[in-house]
């Protein structure tokens, strides 16, 4: 007897649209829980898109975008908060708000689902801060961190409601090869340790190649290659001329 | 066609946020901390302006009337005209307008930059609603500060227009005094605070409701920016007919 394992997202023929741009024709794919994929594309074809469809920033026209059993597009209110607390997003500039110093900005997600203890914030808001290796900086202002330390503070805040689903948009753009492997690390250990559904859009094929469990390929709306990282960069040809810069789409 | 379609969509999604804002005060309140904040903000950064034009605008008033008195004799009613002229009209409305370019500029920039830098984003993923945390206590904030701003204005104007007319028009501070309070009744300074509270509450809507619609970048916070502060003056002078021909109405009535 075989037993179905529930996705813990699933896009059913999605179709998204901005004016008279048609962006996604059709998607078609399921994460399964703790998978590490990282989504490949040329710039323009959608990708950040496909995060803001999973947490409901962004609402298809057409199709079935369904996260843990929900459909993002029926839920409204408390139920959709529900939902973003549960899926942490690191954004691709890191979006720490910069008026709020880096306690408050970590425990902005708590306090959003009603956590009022003090003493309960400052230690989840320690605990975060020294995994991403930062401790002790709680009282500094966004604008007083590298763009390294941004990202990890956009990580920590992202992981402090201790989401089951983590969306990562370009989390190594613009880093140093320090911050980079720093990054990367940082994503591994919360994939694997915590069991952490993770969807990376990054155009960084090293990192990718190093965090993920599997690649897909979005290429003229929909997904044009899909598979354990080893074998689509090997046997796909449209992923080995991405990979390689040989590949030409008009986007 | 496609312009009338786009505004029609834009006035519709205005309504939206005010109805947005509506429910978020019925339902959570006010966050009297941060509405304090905004207050402070916005009231006392721009104090030095609204003094400036106030009392530059009484001074000309003061210059302007007399000099049309003054052919029938009555140059002593000067404190009847820039009384009555600041407390209805020139108060409100200029305090509207120079708030508009200074708080509504600031506010419209400050909501586009997060757009562009996807905090609006963050707050939304982070399980938080963009409009309680940051529409809601502007709105709150421009709607109560207007009117403490339109007082000064009003206070400062009567006493530039007094200076004039004391050292330049030769009325004893006496008989500009009388005139003033001949003419001018409590009606008529409430109807202008009233009125600035509906100023507020326009100047501070229009500037979240483009700052949250802000697109392309920095370019856009620099077009948003300009479009809030355009719009906003627009609709104080639009808004102002409509504002005092329903005060006349209910004074009359």
């Amino acid at each position: 007897m075989t037993t179905t394992v529930q996705p813990t997202v699933e896009f059913r023929n999605v179709h998204t649209r901005f004016g008279a741009n048609h962006v996604h024709r059709g998607l078609n794919f399921a994460l399964q829980p703790g998978e590490v994929t990282t989504l490949l594309g040329p710039s323009g074809a959608g990708k950040t898109i496909i995060l803001k469809l999973i947490i409901g920033l962004v609402r298809q026209a057409e199709g079935s975008v369904k996260v843990m059993g929900q459909e993002v597009v029926d839920l409204d209110g408390p139920d959709l908060t529900a939902l973003r607390v549960s899926t942490g997003m690191l954004f691709q500039g890191a979006a720490l708000f910069d008026s709020l110093s880096v306690f408050e900005n970590i425990a902005y997600g708590l306090r959003e689902r009603g956590e009022k203890d003090e003493d309960k914030l400052d230690h989840i808001v320690k605990e975060r801060l020294r995994m991403v290796g930062l401790p002790g900086i709680e009282s500094k202002l966004p604008s007083q961190l590298s763009g390294g330390q941004r990202k990890r503070i956009g990580l920590a805040r992202a992981l402090a409601t201790s989401p089951k689903i983590m969306l990562y948009d370009e989390p190594t753009t613009g880093l140093d090869p320090t911050s980079t492997r720093m990054i990367d690390d940082l994503i591994i250990t919360f994939a694997r340790e915590q069991k952490i559904t993770s969807l990376i859009v990054t155009h960084d094929i090293q990192s990718a190649r190093r965090i993920s469990d599997r690649w897909m390929l979005l290429s003229q709306g929909g997904i044009a290659a899909d598979g354990p990282v080893a074998e689509v960069s090997e046997n796909n040809h449209l992923v080995r001329d991405f990979v390689s810069g040989s590949w030409k789409e008009a986007v | 066609m496609q312009k009338a379609k786009e505004l029609l969509n834009a006035l519709g999604a205005y309504a939206l946020l005010l109805s947005d804002v509506l429910r978020d005060i019925l339902k959570h309140g006010i966050n009297v901390r941060e509405v304090s904040r905004q207050i402070i903000l916005m009231g006392i950064s721009s104090i030095p302006i609204v003094l400036l034009t106030a009392v530059f605008t009484g001074m000309v008033l003061a210059l302007q009337t007399a000099y049309g008195l003054h052919r029938f004799g009555a140059k002593n009613y000067v404190g009847n005209l820039v009384g009555l002229a600041l407390a209805r009209e020139l108060g409100p409305v200029l305090t509207a307008v120079m708030v508009c370019g200074r708080v509504g500029a600031g506010i419209a920039a400050e909501i586009a930059s997060m757009v562009v830098t996807e905090q609006v984003d963050a707050i939304r993923a982070l399980g938080g609603d963009p409009v309680r945390r940051l529409v809601t206590p502007r709105i709150v904030a421009g709607t109560l500060s207007m009117p403490l701003l339109a007082g000064i204005a009003v206070i400062t104007g009567i006493l530039g227009g007094a200076v004039v007319a004391v050292f330049e028009l030769g009325i004893t501070w006496h008989q500009y005094y009388r005139s003033y309070l001949y003419a001018v009744q409590i009606r008529d300074v409430t109807d202008g605070l009233i009125k600035s509270c509906g100023f507020g509450l326009i100047v501070a809507s229009i500037a979240c409701f483009k700052g949250l619609r802000c697109r392309g970048g920095t370019e856009g916070v620099g077009l948003t920016t300009t479009a809030a502060v355009v719009t906003g003056s627009l609709m104080v002078f639009i808004s102002n007919f409509f504002f005092t021909k329903l005060l006349i109405i209910i004074q009359f009535k």
